[in-house]
């Protein structure tokens, strides 16, 4: 059929399945947005590109979909970048398309140019400039193919507009032709087999739970896994949900600021399983004494993931889903021939003693002041394990992960690798575009809040009613609070004020209904009002306890058994000069190694 | 560390090689050399890259690499089972008392010389790197003035192919 570049791009998209995509037109991409107006595909206009981009990972994370945003050509694909950059991080499907000034512009510093397959060739998973008309629907289908399968990831597809503008005769193809591109899916047998011998044998084992057994849809089958051989779990702070948190055999989020039952159990481990996780840094802490005396399978779709940070004993590159169920398959064999698994009611015991003995602490004063943790379990309490929580980066994201109770996979979305601060609130308004059914609560903070609310004139005028609950201490919370802890107490550019913005103002600026709350005992009742809201976006301003810290921690670089558990540890830790004094100033020059400024990742 | 030799087929795509470069250089890896042309392939051209790297951190770079959809297939090539050349060429200082000095040396490996003026040679020599290098001592104190070399290529002995390949196979029949 005869048409334009720009026909066949909305084409391919409309053949791809897409129903909505976020974009900013623009001077390079004009064509494009010419034939979206003949197309079902709804069209949200975010106010940034960075918004666009983010709300294309939320509705893929939410939905296990292709998110798709548009930008043009310049400072558009620019500020795609970070978008980009954190979807390549946490394998989140999404395809960008940019403009481009016209090819025989190129290379020549014309206005809005910028080499964005050049830029984002390190936070891709791959990327193309489409220079020739005839190769627009090869390339889109080849992109929505490479971010949806294998490792998921983002892929750029950069048109210049006199692309956009031939005309030629368009086909939809329908192969592709990868010939460097075939993800492994199934296990090695012998490997599957030597996994599931590795399981029978382990006296404590633990199932080292990541983001890929969500990408993967495994959830189902580890919790087969799991429940047919007794394995506990951890589920990392991607894979909050994929494995529900009120299973007996959930012992909770391992890392930084984990759990201390589940850092501990991967401690102590003899047999680590980790599934579609990857030993960050935030995970393991110090890598030499992370499970010291632990052996690894590691299942991963990445071979490269595999043996990257830590000696693998069972190595088995595959789609988790399947891998996991070859696995059960090979219990299933082994157990039917009467082979048993080691007696593990010991380390249960001591598991479920380490639960007791080290439970999440959140204290509420009666009086006042408001805890953060408080409005956050408040918040988990209402959804009950129902409905979807985004969150930015700092300090509410580690309280959101740590006290909801995440049920489902899909139920918890964040920046985990990039740690992109501003991902929340359009992240949020991706998720419910894509989940309209669904209650999306955002919890923001007040300094992640500020990177990217002027998407909220996005949620207001697209009606899409996301709450979001910011968690508001008027400060760079989780830098303060490293301040506090490694700095000796000297602020530094960390003071936000806590009434600028007003938010209350700026809900009501936005047309949005407004709330705030500053007590603990109304935290209940705003809740209630802001979720019966329904039709609009709602902002909610808790006003808490600027000096709050996040506990458990396991500072950077230190060892995954010195986690500490209170401000109180710390404070008597660094009284006994194991921490070097901090909360005193210069307390920094006599901090251990591992603490000292230049170590401090 | 050591010098590794890998032999990357790639499809023959824009920016190909600044995907492979700069995979190097983002993971902290210095590349001794490369070196890339066409193949027997249509549509397939041959990296040959020299890579200092422990044998660990190789792997590593070596799967990010086959991640990159246009990277078809990595082979290292051991210097033992492999024949490894380079092309060099040198113009050297030369006037009507070392001229035929210089020759004699250039005759010892095998080498030629391709161009002569009044008072410089350049001399085109091939060969393993070993070899190369010994050729550049004997003729430094004659004074280097320009050194040129091609970047190392290298082919697996014996009859085994490392085109043939399910990858290449399908960019074939394609």
């Amino acid at each position: 059929m005869e048409m334009t570049g720009a026909q066949a791009v909305i084409k391919s998209l409309e053949n791809e399945g897409v129903d909505v995509v976020f974009g900013h037109p623009g001077g390079a991409i004009l064509p494009a947005y010419d034939p979206m107006l003949a197309s079902p595909i709804r069209h949200i206009l975010a106010r940034h590109e960075q918004g666009a981009g983010h709300m294309a990972e939320g509705y893929a994370h939410a939905t296990g979909r292709v998110g798709v945003a548009i930008a043009t050509s310049g400072p558009g694909g620019t500020n795609l970048v970070t978008a980009l950059a954190d979807a390549h991080m946490d394998s989140v499907p999404i395809v960008a398309i940019t403009g481009q000034v016209p090819t025989v512009a190129v290379g020549g510093d014309a206005f809005q140019e910028a080499d964005i397959t050049g830029i984002t060739l390190p936070v891709t998973k791959h990327n193309e400039m489409v220079i020739d008309p005839e190769r627009i629907g090869a390339a889109i289908k080849e992109a929505f193919h490479i971010a949806s399968t294998g490792r998921p990831g983002p892929v750029l597809i950069d048109i210049p507009k006199d692309v956009l503008n031939a005309r030629f005769s368009f086909e939809y193809p329908d192969r592709l032709k990868l010939p460097g591109y075939k993800p492994t899916i199934r296990g090695h047998g012998k490997m599957v087999r030597e996994a599931a011998r590795e399981i029978l044998a382990a006296r404590r084992p633990v199932v080292y739970a990541g983001g890929g057994i969500i990408r993967a849809g495994a959830a189902e089958a580890l919790r087969r896994l799991a429940e047919l051989v007794d394995l506990p779990v951890v589920t990392t702070l991607m894979a909050r949900g994929a494995f529900p948190d009120s299973h007996a055999n959930h012992l909770g989020m391992p890392g930084m600021h984990g759990h201390w039952t589940a850092i501990t159990a991967l401690q102590r481990a003899d047999l680590l399983i980790a599934l579609g996780s990857r030993f960050d840094d935030r995970v393991t802490g110090n890598l030499a004494t992370f499970a010291p005396g632990a052996r690894v399978i590691h299942v991963d779709i990445d071979p490269a993931e595999i043996g990257k940070n830590r000696a693998v004993d069972v190595p088995i590159v595959g789609d988790c889903k399947v891998v996991i169920e070859q696995i059960v398959a090979a219990l299933d064999d082994l157990l039917g021939r009467g082979e048993v698994g080691q007696d593990r009611s010991g380390w249960w015991e001591t598991l479920r003693g380490w639960r007791d003995a080290h439970p999440l602490r959140a204290e509420q004063p009666a009086d006042g002041p408001l805890k953060p943790q408080t409005v956050v379990r408040a918040i988990g309490e209402r959804l009950a394990g129902d409905g979807i929580v985004v969150t930015g980066v700092g300090q509410h994201q580690m309280w959101a992960a740590q006290h909801i109770g995440y049920e489902k996979p899909r139920s918890w979305i964040n920046s985990g690798g990039l740690g992109t601060m501003g991902f929340c609130v359009p992240a949020a308004i991706g998720a419910k575009v894509g989940r309209p059914d669904q209650t999306v609560v955002a919890i923001d903070g007040d300094g992640s809040f500020q990177m990217t609310l002027q998407e909220l004139a996005t949620a207001k005028s697209e009606n899409v009613p996301v709450v979001f609950c910011v968690v508001n201490n008027g400060s760079l919370g989780m830098v303060r609070q490293w301040q506090e802890l490694f700095y000796g107490g000297r602020w530094s550019a960390i003071d936000l004020g806590v009434d600028v913005p007003d938010l209350v103002k700026l809900a009501d600026a936005y047309g949005c209904p407004g709330f705030r709350c500053d007590r603990p005992e109304d935290v209940d009742s705003t809740l209630e009002k802001a979720l019966g809201v329904g039709d609009t976006p709602v902002i909610v301003d808790f006003r808490v306890d600027p000096t709050e810290k996040v506990f458990p921690m396991v500072p950077a670089g230190a060892s995954n058994d010195e986690i500490i558990e209170s401000a109180e540890e710390w404070y008597a830790k660094a009284a006994a000069g194991a921490t070097g004094g901090a909360g005193e100033p210069g307390g920094a020059a006599a901090l251990p190694d591992h603490m000292r400024e230049g170590n401090v990742v | 560390m050591a010098n590794h030799t890998l032999s990357v087929l790639v499809e023959n795509k824009p920016g190909v090689l600044a995907r492979v470069a700069g995979l190097f250089s983002r993971r902290g890896f210095n590349i001794e050399s490369l070196a890339v042309g066409p193949t027997e392939v249509e549509e397939v051209s041959r990296m040959t890259i020299v890579v200092d790297a422990a044998d660990t951190a190789l792997e590593q770079v070596t799967k990010q690499l086959n991640k990159l959809i246009h990277v078809l297939k990595i082979v290292e090539l051991d210097r033992d089972i492999a024949v490894e050349r380079e092309l060099q060429m040198v113009k050297v200082s030369a006037d009507g008392r070392t001229r035929s000095e210089i020759i004699e040396i250039a005759d010892v490996f095998r080498s030629k010389v391709v161009d002569v003026d009044s008072d410089a040679l350049t001399i085109e020599a091939t060969g393993s790197p070993e070899k190369l290098a010994a050729m550049v001592r004997l003729l430094a104190p004659y004074g280097i003035r320009e050194l040129v070399r091609s970047g190392m290529i290298a082919v697996g002995r014996g009859s085994k192919s490392i085109t043939e390949g399910r990858a290449l196979r399908l960019e074939r029949s394609a």
